[in-house]
């Protein structure tokens, strides 16, 4: 019983003290983002774009992909449903509100949290394992500013461009299907599609993944840079960073909605 | 002889990782101008006494000062301060994989001085030269050899022109010639421009090579500290024997606690 407790006790505390870790995090990388360009330490203009490169245009492939398929699945399993109701146009809006406020942010952010957070908690942590952060620490480059800013500010930036786009893509693949395999007239379609999705639909969508970015950023460079031992520990810190940040990307898409669902958003 | 001015003082000094004690009370002075080499066996806590004085560690107790600054509880922002005027050789190089040496020599250059690009280019020539390195400039450090690697680390740590230099393990796995290149620059940094140096090693030959003054740890304490031939004729066993290398002496080998019958029998 007593070892029951201690253990659970134990798994608390350890989590506890992860949570306080990020928020450490997040605290410094606001600062070095804020207050460090004013004491004339901005963070690398060189390293933002490279980390933008590799976060954002490099994953434009790869989100294209999932939201265009998402959207075609999206359309014809809606079909299926809205055909009993003879409502089958209304296809179009069904997968044009889903993709701006709940697939394309949420899709984008877990592929993003595979491919980029992922690379992130390798990189760093192999830098870590290898005595290249201290290297940084006693060349006095604050690892934060110099490793997790741009990292912070690449994926804060890049996530809402990816969303647009993987929001347009789902689109595409509603259309695809209603056009061609519903034959719903295109203009028809396109009409729908603007009739029932407001702004308000994209930018929700927007706000959450600026929120997924921080997330992704946030915890892959934290498992990164507390990574111990060895590969197996970069292998086990890599793991565990995409574990986490999907399980918050979810958790968090969950309170947004709500705070947008019952704040009448 | 005159007391030089210390510029690193460590005092006390008591670090403890997961219940077993690496340091232990360590006292040590470092003066101006002169290279004392830390030596003592794998595992006595010489590179862990490096990593407090650079600040990577924060100490259970005990308090070190630089520059007559306490560093344990120092802001960070105070300690770049610091660290700008020291640099450090690790012991694997820790160069920076995604940067090519030139960049890897002039990151700090850019990051803390405002010198135009060109100039950066001439003085990270003239420290590769110093290592003997110049033309190696945009090779990517996984195309180098560990020897080479190790020198472009110390061309790094002399970058931005430190005052204290830390050298973890410089000659560790090198071949005789170039640990006798890296011994001679040590030296050179030293003599010629005043380098205050704190070498740790269990090298010997490099030892009697570059220092002024040796400290001896073992097990977590200072046990003698001289000059060099001070511990030469150190009548303590325990210097002697790792001076000598012999394997038998008051410093055993086996880490374990007797029992080796009863644990085989189990």
């Amino acid at each position: 019983m007593l070892s029951f407790v201690s253990a659970v006790g134990s798994v608390v505390l350890g989590t506890l003290a992860h949570v306080g870790g990020v928020f450490k995090l997040l605290v410094q990388t606001l600062f070095w983002l804020v207050i460090g360009p004013f004491k004339k330490k901005p963070p690398s203009r060189k390293n933002i774009f490279a980390q933008m490169v590799f976060s954002g245009v490099n994953s434009l492939i790869i989100v294209f992909f999932v939201a265009l398929f998402t959207g075609i699945v999206l359309a014809m399993q809606s079909a299926y449903q809205l055909a009993q109701l003879g409502a089958v146009m209304y296809v179009a809006s069904l997968v044009a509100v889903s993709m701006a406020r709940e697939l394309g942010p949420v899709l984008t952010a877990l592929v993003v949290a595979g491919r980029v957070g992922a690379a992130i908690t390798a990189e760093l942590g192999s830098m870590k394992v290898t005595e290249q952060v201290e290297a940084l620490q006693s060349l006095a480059l604050n690892p934060v500013r110099y490793l997790v800013v741009p990292r912070f500010l690449a994926l804060v930036i890049m996530l809402p461009c990816l969303t647009i786009f993987s929001d347009l893509m789902g689109m595409l693949g509603g259309y695809l299907v209603g056009v061609f395999n519903l034959n719903i007239n295109s203009g028809m379609y396109i009409n729908i599609t603007l009739k029932f999705l407001t702004l308000k639909d994209i930018y929700t969508g927007l706000i959450k993944s600026v929120f997924f970015g921080m997330i992704i950023a946030l915890i892959g460079c934290y498992m990164g840079l507390n990574t111990k031992g060895g590969a197996e520990g970069v292998g086990r810190a890599t793991t565990v960073s995409v574990v986490t940040s999907f399980i918050l990307i979810i958790l968090s898409d969950c309170v947004l909605t709500g705070i947008f669902y019952f704040s009448n958003m | 002889m005159q007391e030089k001015d210390v510029i690193v003082e460590v005092k006390d000094l008591v670090k403890t990782f997961d219940g077993r004690t690496v340091l232990d009370g360590v006292n040590l002075k470092l003066r101006k101008g002169e290279t004392t080499v830390i030596m003592g066996g794998s595992g006595c806590g010489k590179s862990t006494l490096l990593r407090h004085i650079i600040g990577s560690y924060v100490p259970d107790s005990g308090s070190i000062t630089i520059f007559g600054k306490e560093i344990t509880s120092l802001e960070e922002s105070e300690f770049d301060k610091i660290r700008k005027k020291f640099g450090m050789v690790f012991q694997n190089s820790a160069l920076f994989d995604s940067m090519n040496v030139e960049d890897n020599l002039s990151l700090a250059l850019r990051e803390h001085t405002e010198l135009a690009e060109d100039i950066i280019k001439i003085m990270v020539k003239m420290k590769l030269e110093l290592v003997g390195l110049r033309g190696f400039e945009k090779l990517m450090p996984s195309a180098l050899s560990g020897g080479m690697r190790k020198r472009v680390g110390l061309a790094r740590a002399i970058a931005m022109d430190p005052e204290i230099i830390f050298y973890d393990e410089p000659t560790a796995g090198l071949d005789p010639i170039v640990a006798g290149v890296i011994d001679k620059l040590i030296l050179d940094l030293g003599k010629k421009l005043q380098i205050t140096s704190i070498v740790v090693t269990h090298d010997m030959k490099s030892v009697f090579s570059v220092a002024d003054r040796i400290a001896m740890l073992y097990e977590g304490k200072v046990i003698a500290e001289g000059t060099m031939e001070e511990i030469k004729h150190s009548k303590d066993p325990r210097v002697q024997q790792f001076i000598t290398g012999s394997p038998d002496g008051p410093i055993k080998f086996f880490m374990d606690s007797g029992g080796y019958l009863e644990e085989l029998t189990k």
